[in-house]
């Protein structure tokens, strides 16, 4: 009896491991395609067809035509900077009000909590953001990009309940010294937090580094344009107007830009890549704590 | 001690005022560091809010939202009114029930086979790969999809070996909702996953153990034990899940259809953006946003109550 069943447990571990291992191909295949692709030979490409195990002749030219592109590189640029000062911002913001919403004296805390609360529950909208960002004058600035995503309402509650857990014991030593709040936040609760904090940054600077739809709608002027907006003409708009009008790739220029189209995704996706793996111990961290108090 | 405290108890009672003020005064330093946050709070989220009654009116920009002329609810009777109401109120239905009956068990699925693994190392490197996707833009994962499942795409490709003729499958509407789905549990089976991950290692032990002595097998050990150690997370994620029923976002959607897919993906949340900001109907597509703001609001409020009433779990 307890012969069989471990014949058939380890028949089912083996399995899982089959099935898990078929999963994560599944998932990072496309990826590799990419990047198979971003690294072949462009006129041999367009002859290939099916997939792609390892690159059609290496060919570095993709990726030179990429970085000699100068829509790519301002994206870039711009992307950079929307990335630190949306970042800086939300970080800001988001650590201030958690920690001051963490302090049990505040006697109008629950209350400015509901009020925080309700806004993730009931909004007013895309029009009226529209109308708002549009009266404020923001209307292609750097502020409709960074200003009306500043907090992320699960963030905050995830840092707070993060800030409530730090034992209050240090708190009061440091107040009985005579620190004020400002000091025990600066001095006390950001390096007690560090993993939080590092997970924070990570979820916002992904968001702002992915961010394209609210630079969709406020920008105006080009040389102003995020990554994300160059990639969508040149993955999704190209894509979206040749399936309409059916023109297939043919002259050289196109087929050029089928591999440039792939090496640009490598370029717009690495260094989020490069960055998430490090934190991964965190993450548990920070999902499960917003997911489960709000 | 105990009777100075009563006192004060008493005295905030019968003036809130004072009371107030002393607590602006005691904490100046914790309200000056909440003080932006509040700020963020009224302009960008109360302030839509508030002009969120433009739905009411004929706004324009010049009049400004309080000057504009006020028509009641003439916005809302021509959106029920007009013949795309209801596909656009299907669509987002049916995509969302779609996207919970299959997207909603996957990641629970995916923690269950990840937690059966000994190997930590595995385990790890397979929780790595999988979260890969959800770092990814929107915008390179439906570039991806629409270059994929193109006419000449790898899609294409393969079923071409089975014989089957090319589809410009997103030219398709009855293709929309299967991929749009499937590249949706593609994406975030891994990171949803992480949740019920975290669940599972809150379980006690000492019952694994118990199942043990007892010679109860893996399987038992699953439905007696593990399934209900995360069934208040499960119920939880259920709710908030279903709470987003006719909350679909809009980004997606919005890189993947064309005019000849709105049959099947146009949702409220895109209809919402071509009327208003394509169109410039501000007012009407106010109304609509509304609308549907309003529907997600109570849909959420009866979710949680028939929670509370069924599972006594309930997010307030």
């Amino acid at each position: 009896m307890l012969k069989r069943r471990s014949v058939s447990e380890i028949t089912f571990d083996y399995f899982n491991i089959i099935f898990l291992v078929f999963s994560v191909v599944i998932m990072i295949y496309p990826f590799l395609y990419v990047v198979f692709a971003s690294l072949s030979d462009p006129a041999r490409f367009a002859e290939h067809s099916g997939l792609l195990l390892s690159p059609l002749s290496l060919s570095f030219d993709s990726y030179k035509a990429v970085f000699d592109n100068p829509n790519i590189l301002n994206g870039y640029k711009n992307t950079l900077v929307y990335l630190l000062v949306g970042t800086t911002i939300n970080m800001a913001l988001t650590t201030l009000g958690a920690y001051s919403l963490s302090l049990r004296k505040l006697k109008m805390r629950n209350y400015i909590m509901m009020g925080i609360v309700f806004t993730m529950l009931f909004n007013g909208g895309l029009i009226p953001t529209y109308i708002l960002i549009k009266n404020l004058h923001f209307i292609d600035s750097i502020w409709a990009i960074t200003l009306p995503s500043a907090i992320s309402t699960m963030n905050l509650i995830i840092m707070r309940t993060s800030f409530q857990s730090i034992p209050a014991s240090l708190e009061e030593s440091a107040r009985i010294d005579g620190a004020n709040d400002l000091v025990i936040f600066a001095r006390i609760m950001i390096p007690l937090s560090i993993p939080v904090i590092s997970v924070m940054i990570l979820f916002y600077g992904v968001g702002n580094w992915n961010a394209w739809f609210n630079a969709s709608i406020y920008l105006r002027s080009r040389e102003k344009y995020p990554l994300q907006l160059i990639l969508r003409e040149i993955l999704i708009q190209n894509s979206t107007d040749s399936m309409m009008t059916g023109a297939a790739a043919s002259d050289d220029k196109s087929l050029v830009s089928e591999t440039i189209k792939y090496a640009t995704i490598v370029v717009a996706t690495v260094p989020i890549l490069m960055v998430y793996p490090m934190l991964q111990k965190y993450f548990v961290k920070g999902v499960m704590v917003g997911a489960i108090k709000g | 001690m105990q009777k100075s405290v009563s006192v004060t108890k008493f005295k905030n009672k019968t003036n809130p005022l004072i009371a107030l003020k002393k607590d602006l005064t005691l904490n100046k330093c914790a309200y000056l560091m909440l003080a932006p946050v509040i700020l963020y709070y009224l302009i960008f989220q109360y302030f839509p809010l508030y002009g969120a009654q433009i739905a009411f009116k004929d706004f324009e920009f010049s009049r400004g939202i309080i000057g504009s002329k006020f028509i009641g609810f003439e916005n809302f009777v021509e959106f029920f009114n007009a013949f795309y109401f209801w596909r656009i109120i299907r669509n987002t239905i049916v995509l969302s029930l779609y996207n919970i009956v299959f997207g909603f068990p996957a990641p629970i699925i995916l923690a269950l086979l990840i937690n059966e693994v000994k190997s930590t190392t595995f385990k790890r490197i397979t929780q790595t790969l999988t979260y890969l996707p959800h770092f990814i833009s929107m915008v390179v994962i439906c570039g991806l999809i629409l270059d994929f499942t193109s006419r000449g795409g790898v899609v294409n490709d393969l079923l071409h070996l089975f014989g089957v003729p090319p589809t410009a499958f997103m030219l398709e509407p009855q293709w929309f909702r299967t991929i749009y789905v499937s590249t949706d549990i593609w994406q975030q089976v891994g990171w949803g996953s992480i949740i019920y991950l975290a669940a599972l290692t809150g379980i006690n032990q000492e019952l694994y153990e118990a199942c043990n002595v007892d010679g109860a097998g893996r399987w038992k050990q699953l439905i007696t034990v593990t399934l209900p150690g995360i069934a208040p997370t499960i119920i939880i994620m259920l709710i908030l899940r279903m709470g987003k029923l006719m909350d679909v976002g809009l980004e997606k959607v919005m890189l993947l259809y064309n005019s000849n897919t709105y049959e099947t993906a146009d949702i409220i949340s895109t209809f919402v953006y071509r009327k208003g900001l394509i169109d410039m109907s501000y007012s009407y597509s106010a109304a609509v946003g509304l609308f549907n703001s309003a529907i997600c609001f109570v849909f959420l409020i009866i979710v949680n109550n028939i929670s509370r009433r069924v599972n006594e779990t309930s997010l307030w």
